[in-house]
């Protein structure tokens, strides 16, 4: 019940996103979602994408630290309050969000997210107003 | 050597050394073979005086000039040029001594990083800095920034235990800090010493 999230180490330097943005495009693979955790020196460039192992690949061989991640991904009702009640389950259980992002389509949010404890997660979560899903 | 080997005149064209008590010769520092007064080379002293420690040619690493002939100001003893720079590697930062070879034996003993360092000396505010740059190895990336973090913070803690001054780390992308054939370049000095 979890989808693998690509890990890229980047410096920070200008035009080293589009580096890799460029690589997958020219491959054909598309990104359903990022997220970028940044320090002041490098950061940690978090991504969905459409073709997991190919985009490995081609990264890899761009000389990319890539490295590969299980989260969670869930949909819940794009409405006021329907994160916080599901929120509200994982923290009752003591399950530790080491990080999360989103993005909402239509009527139907999107969460990824990265606990501590993933198996737990997926416990709780199942029995949420939410849909987990197994692959993209 | 001590105080007292040199000074400056009112013309400031030069250190004038006292020769009296030490007897400065210019050498190539590889062939070590002497070179005449005018060229440039590796500063070596030799004291006439000290009695309880002299020194024979003793190798001082600077690298400067040596200058004949009547200064401005009257006086006929050698002058010494301003250092240009070192015969070996070591840097002098904060006034501290510095050599790569004490980074690189700090990044060797970790086995997060390749053995591929950059060390960046620049003067801030009238401070010197030192940045090291480092390369963090393809099984040692992880996810969480937090074990980055610690990973920065290990090889801080241990360069400033080994060195004395504390240095910036920076983590860099496996094959980013440039490759060179032989003798590695470790060092980009910033700082404008003049």
């Amino acid at each position: 019940m979890t989808i693998k999230q690509l890990s890229i180490f980047l410096e920070n330097k200008t035009g080293r996103i589009n580096e890799v943005t460029k690589i997958l495009g020219q491959h054909g693979i598309n990104m359903h979602a990022f997220s970028m955790a940044e320090t002041t020196d490098f950061g940690i460039l978090r991504l969905i994408v459409s073709e997991v192992d190919k985009a490995v690949e081609v990264l890899r061989e761009a000389n990319f630290a890539v490295m590969l991640t299980d989260v969670v991904w869930i949909t819940c009702p794009n409405v006021a309050g329907s994160l916080s009640h599901i929120l509200d389950h994982l923290a009752e259980q003591h399950i530790f969000i080491e990080y999360m992002y989103a993005f909402a389509e239509g009527d139907q949010a999107n969460v990824i997210i990265r606990p501590n404890d993933i198996d737990h997660c997926i416990q709780v979560l199942k029995k949420c107003d939410c849909n987990i899903h197994n692959s993209l | 050597m001590g105080p007292g080997v040199s000074y400056e005149c009112e013309v400031q064209d030069g250190s004038h050394i006292n020769e009296d008590h030490f007897y400065p010769e210019i050498i190539h520092p590889d062939t070590l073979v002497q070179l005449p007064h005018g060229q440039q080379g590796e500063l070596v002293f030799t004291t006439l005086t000290k009695e309880g420690m002299p020194l024979l040619r003793y190798r001082t690493k600077d690298l400067c000039t040596l200058y004949d002939g009547q200064c401005a100001c009257g006086r006929t003893s050698v002058r010494m040029g301003r250092i240009i720079g070192r015969s070996d590697d070591m840097l002098i930062i904060r006034g501290i001594n510095v050599f790569p070879s004490q980074v690189e034996s700090v990044i060797l003993e970790m086995p997060e990083f390749e053995p591929q360092y950059m060390l960046v000396v620049d003067r801030v505010n009238n401070l010197d800095t030192l940045q090291v740059q480092v390369e963090v190895r393809r099984d040692f990336f992880g996810d969480d920034i937090g074990r980055m973090l610690n990973m920065k913070k290990t090889l801080a803690d241990k360069l400033k235990s080994v060195l004395s001054i504390s240095a910036d780390v920076k983590l860099m992308e496996p094959g980013s800090i440039e490759r060179s054939q032989g003798k590695g370049k470790h060092v980009i000095d910033k700082r404008k010493l003049v």
